[in-house]
């Protein structure tokens, strides 16, 4: 016997992880059975299929049913699953996928004390859950990777971690030996994943060209440029609230009076170091500006955006000198 | 007394409207009722379907007058929207109507008070049917301007146009039909510049006429960068808090209501989904409704600063002409010392900017942070 429970829950919004522990699971029971009966249950489920599909078949074998989303399946389908939970079938693996919400908590709770095993498949959004997830993806293939490659790779394509997943494949595949930074340059070398937070850090801290480069990375991989105004805006703002509030208190006192997260503010007092009022009103109109002309008041949307940026990384430099 | 007598200082209208329902002189199948906001062009428009109506062309008394002036005459259709705009579908569902011959009544008319608010689409709905009238149809449409409407729905109505009553009107009007205290209604009136439904609400509301004064307040207070992005936060949340505060309880009735009609348990943790369809399209309209609420708040704001940098500027030139902030001539005179005549037009200029970019859908906050910062004070232009 495989050591695979006739209940699996696979659990958790991240969907390359679920889709990689189903097919773990179904490996593992093929090597038991390699006659394997594999049912897979969509969104277009009928009141009773699940009886059918669960039921013995004449010739023997056995049997995997694959839920494929319990949180956007139909009430017959839950109450079909209840009530196959209540008197389980000896020769069927039920495998249940369920991406979080409170929909089908009933089934999840029957999972559960049916001693299902559990496959989380949380979420990856952090850089540094993001690197941990590449470095393993190496290591899973046996190869080393630096963690300079790790860094540049995550920065290149870590938006969506199939794509990151897709891009360790290809130079696994591709390359040979150690896995550097410099073979991840040749690959996706110029390639950022840029957002409207980071065009408008460097457009706050005055670095004009790099702004713009960002700025054209974003719009590129189909950022638009409302958001972007919205950020720049809400930047400027940051600064001049943290900049215009007594100096002496504490960044947590300051983060509650002001509305804004401690971490906000104290980044924002970094950046208001650099900057004179005069400056900031210049670059608060330009944004505003730039907001109408996104909005349809002009005719080139990114051309506002840019104009802004450059009106911004100047006024900065001016109260500088 | 007439249907007439709410609409106030415009005799010129009331005497071609009167003689239209009176002797059919003049009469047509659509009307275009522009003017300032606040004008009273959809008290002027009910009017004029209770004066059609009437047997007695508008005595104000009987019953066709009294149930068409308050909307709920089985033969006056009134279409008021508080979202942004008027979708297609409602102008659909008024053109079938307005094919129908009247039921009780003289005419069928068709009242809407915001033809400004139709969307492109919806414009074009109406168009055959004002082209083509149904023989006893009126359609009576009110906009601010004829700008405001599409130029093919211009040339198929007869225009009427109404002027910013006086104030001494406006004061009369809320002394005689809400029983406010007179030296009060001159104070509203003034400060609502004759808007006739702002006037009101000033003098009845407490809560407004202090907004209104934290308002003008601000005027002569921004100095420093600061100063300008704290009072841009504090208009906004001015605007945000009104808005809650009138919007919340109503949704709330609203929502009961509907579930009511559904015949849906309240109590019940999930609704099915045919109610929670209706349900989220509710929600959409309410949000719909808050974001035009908040807007409007926040352009009568506007207009209450800039009423300020006039005054200032009167003051400056010396022109005999009634102040609008006569209550507050302190914060007039503390604005008027800090900017030159021509610092003055500048402050007029970005308050009139920021309410165009408002209205173009820039971000309130942004837009408002912009204006507050041109309105600072600057120690040169004192003088």
């Amino acid at each position: 016997m495989s050591d695979i429970p006739p209940l699996v829950l696979v659990r958790g919004p991240e969907e390359l992880l679920a889709d990689r522990a189903v097919a773990a699971v179904l490996a593992d029971l093929k090597v038991e059975a390699p006659d394997l009966d594999v049912v897979r249950v969509g969104p277009d489920y009928h009141s009773g299929q699940l009886v059918m599909d669960t039921s013995p078949s004449l010739f023997g074998g056995s049997t995997c049913v694959v839920i494929e989303a319990l949180h956007e399946a139909s009430e017959d389908l839950h109450a079909d699953l209840l009530d196959y939970l209540a008197a389980p079938a000896e020769h069927v693996t039920l495998v249940v996928r369920h991406a979080g919400g409170p929909r089908g908590k009933k089934v999840l709770d029957a999972l559960v004390a049916g001693k299902a095993r559990i496959f989380e498949c949380p979420a990856v959004k952090s850089d540094r859950d993001k690197s941990d997830f590449v470095t393993n993806e190496f290591r899973r293939a046996g190869r080393k990777v630096t963690p300079e490659a790790v860094r540049a790779l995550v920065e290149a394509v870590g938006k969506d971690l199939r794509e990151l997943a897709a891009s360790c494949a290809q130079l696994v595949v591709d390359t040979e030996g150690v896995v550097d930074d410099r073979v991840v340059e040749t690959y996706h070398g110029g390639k950022v994943e840029a957002t409207g937070f980071r065009v408008a850090d460097a457009a706050v801290a005055g670095q004009a060209g790099e702004a713009l480069r960002l700025l054209r990375h974003a719009i590129a991989t189909g950022v638009d440029p409302v958001p972007i105004v919205a950020v720049l805006a809400g930047q400027l703002r940051q600064v001049v609230r943290v900049g215009s509030a007594s100096r002496g208190a504490s960044s947590a006192v300051l983060a509650s009076s002001l509305g804004m997260a401690p971490w906000q503010v104290d980044k924002a007092r970094r950046l208001a170091s650099g900057w004179t009022p005069e400056g900031l009103a210049t670059s608060i109109q330009a944004v505003a500006a730039a907001d109408a002309e996104v909005k349809g008041g002009g005719r080139d949307p990114v051309y506002a955006v840019e104009r802004a940026i450059l009106t911004i990384a100047e006024a900065r430099a001016a109260g500088r000198r | 007394m007439t249907v007439w007598d709410d609409v106030i200082g415009q005799e010129q209208v009331v005497t071609t409207l009167d003689r239209a329902a009176r002797t059919g002189e003049g009469m047509t199948h659509a009307w275009l009722f522009t003017g300032p906001p606040g004008s009273g062009r959809s008290v002027a428009a009910r009017a004029f379907a209770a004066a059609l109506q009437c047997p007695l062309s508008g005595c104000g008394e009987c019953r066709e007058c009294r149930t068409a002036l308050e909307g709920s005459h089985a033969d006056v259709r009134v279409l008021a929207t508080e979202g942004l705009s008027i979708k297609v579908e409602q102008a659909r569902e008024l053109v079938q109507e307005g094919g129908l011959r009247p039921s009780v009544g003289r005419w069928r008319v068709i009242l809407v008070e915001d033809a400004d608010r139709l969307t492109e689409r919806a414009a074009d709905a109406l168009l055959k049917a004002l082209e083509e009238p149904t023989a006893r149809t009126v359609w009576l449409l009110c906009a601010p301007s004829t700008e405001d409407v599409i130029i093919t729905i211009r040339s198929r109505t007869r225009h009427v146009r109404l002027r910013t009553p006086p104030v001494e009107a406006v004061a009369d009007l809320l002394v005689r039909r809400d029983g406010v205290d007179p030296a009060m209604a001159g104070y509203a009136a003034r400060a609502a510049q004759s808007h006739v439904g702002l006037a009101r609400r000033l003098a009845r509301d407490e809560g407004a006429r202090i907004r209104r004064r934290d308002v003008i307040v601000m005027a002569g207070a921004i100095r420093s960068v600061g100063d300008a992005i704290g009072a841009a936060h504090d208009l906004a949340t001015i605007a945000e808090e009104e808005s809650g505060a009138a919007s919340a309880e109503r949704d709330a009735a609203e929502r009961a209501r509907l579930m009511e009609l559904l015949g849906a348990d309240a109590a019940a943790r999930t609704q099915p989904p045919h109610v929670r369809a209706q349900l989220s399209s509710l929600e959409r309209e309410q949000k719909a409704r808050a974001t035009r609420f908040g807007r409007d708040v926040i352009d009568r704001a506007l207009l209450d600063l800039l009423s300020v940098y006039r005054d200032a500027l009167l003051v400056h030139l010396g022109t005999p002409v009634a102040l609008v902030n006569q209550d507050a001539v302190e914060s007039v005179q503390t604005v008027a010392r800090a900017f030159r005549p021509e610092g003055l037009l500048a402050c007029m200029d970005a308050i009139g900017l920021a309410r165009e970019r408002i209205n173009a859908n820039v971000a309130p906050l942004l837009a408002l942070e912009a204006m507050a910062l041109s309105l600072r004070v600057e120690p040169r232009s004192a003088g």
